[in-house]
């Protein structure tokens, strides 16, 4: 160095903004300023971005869903205090590769279901209810809830599951035994039944 | 309903600039001090931040004020020492050339800040005056006086 041309242009180094970053990461947790901590992890289906409050996790989004659009959502629902920090999602994370590796039959993590609300809410709550490697129609889960004629209200419920995965949406099927529309795409979905069906 | 984007975003495109600019007014050690309590009362303040507000200029405004508290802390606590030791020094980035950051440090207080400003964080001496009082010349003077001494006092130096 020079001159100080570079003394007041040159980058700060990618280590020490990294290391800076950890530290806020911390320093925010600790003040109760973390609303909203976001890390992403590699699966068969894709890179999954995983987001928790305080008081658990919020949202699980696939690549197709734009990760990007999906952080913009989260700081518009629930807080913009929204930083990458991976700790908050440690058990998350674990949990969810112990699913695809098929060791791993049921999720449990403290969930913050805020993202939902009535019908929707109900019926995503229900969805755990259908066991590991079953499935079910969209009547039948209109039916588990008590509201048989809201077949097509259980079809946006589960197209709006913010939990995909954890709240296993993927379960729920046309009648004919087709596997219907998922928000990470009909591959993903069908992924998810054959990992389920082959553990 | 708030269209804010994610702090997270904030910091990937500002962390660099406060850094550097924490970095011309405070030690190495004392500038990630100074970034860390910048960025922390920032995310505290974020969802309140108008949203035609200078994202760039509130955090500059915010390290001026914590680089300030820590300077404060520094005097306010002087270390004492039985002899004056030879060490290398931590002025500044680490690695970065010693004569150029004494020169720096050496500028006084307010030609050091405008210097900061203008300089490592591209701040137009409107928004610079805001943050250290005064008038928008008077900071350009700060900013041109504070050139104008690392010159002398580092040949070769300074923006041109």
């Amino acid at each position: 160095m020079n001159n100080t041309d570079d003394l007041f242009t040159t980058p700060a180094d990618a280590g020490a903004l990294a290391r800076l970053h950890r530290r806020l990461e911390q320093a925010a947790e600790e003040e109760g300023l973390l609303d909203v901590a976001y890390r992403t992890v590699d699966s068969p289906v894709g890179t999954l971005l995983l987001a928790a409050t305080p008081r658990g996790l919020v949202r699980v989004a696939y690549d197709v869903e734009g990760h990007d659009r999906v952080l913009d959502t989260l700081a518009s629902r629930l807080s913009p205090r929204v930083l990458q920090a991976p700790k908050r999602l440690d058990a998350a994370a674990r949990e969810l590769e112990e699913y695809f590796d098929g060791r791993r039959r049921s999720f449990d993590l403290p969930l913050d279901l805020s993202l939902s609300k009535g019908f929707r809410l109900l019926v995503q709550q229900h969805l755990p209810s259908i066991g590991y490697a079953q499935t079910r129609s969209y009547r039948q889960v209109a039916e588990l809830v008590g509201n048989p004629k809201a077949v097509r209200a259980v079809g946006t419920a589960c197209a709006t599951n913010p939990l995909p995965v954890v709240l296993p949406c993927h379960r729920v099927l046309r009648a004919d035994g087709t596997p219907g529309g998922y928000a990470g795409g009909p591959a993903a979905k069908t992924t998810l039944l054959n990992l389920e069906a082959a553990a | 309903m708030s269209i804010k984007q994610p702090f997270e975003k904030v910091v990937e495109e500002h962390g660099g600039t406060v850094l550097r600019v924490c970095r011309v007014l405070l030690a190495s050690h004392d500038a990630d001090d100074a970034w860390s309590e910048t960025f922390l009362s920032a995310m505290r303040a974020y969802p309140e931040l108008p949203e035609t507000a200078n994202t760039e200029a509130w955090l500059v405004t915010i390290a001026h004020r914590k680089a300030i508290d820590v300077l404060r802390s520094r005097r306010r606590q002087p270390v004492p020492v039985e002899a004056l030791t030879e060490e290398p020094t931590s002025l500044g980035i680490p690695g970065a050339d010693d004569g150029l950051w004494q020169a720096v440090r050496a500028l006084p207080d307010k030609q050091r800040q405008a210097v900061a400003y203008h300089y490592a964080a591209g701040l137009p001496y409107a928004e610079i005056a805001q943050i250290l009082g005064g008038t928008t010349d008077a900071a350009r003077r700060a900013a041109a006086d504070g050139i104008r001494n690392l010159r002398r006092n580092y040949p070769g130096g300074g923006p041109s």
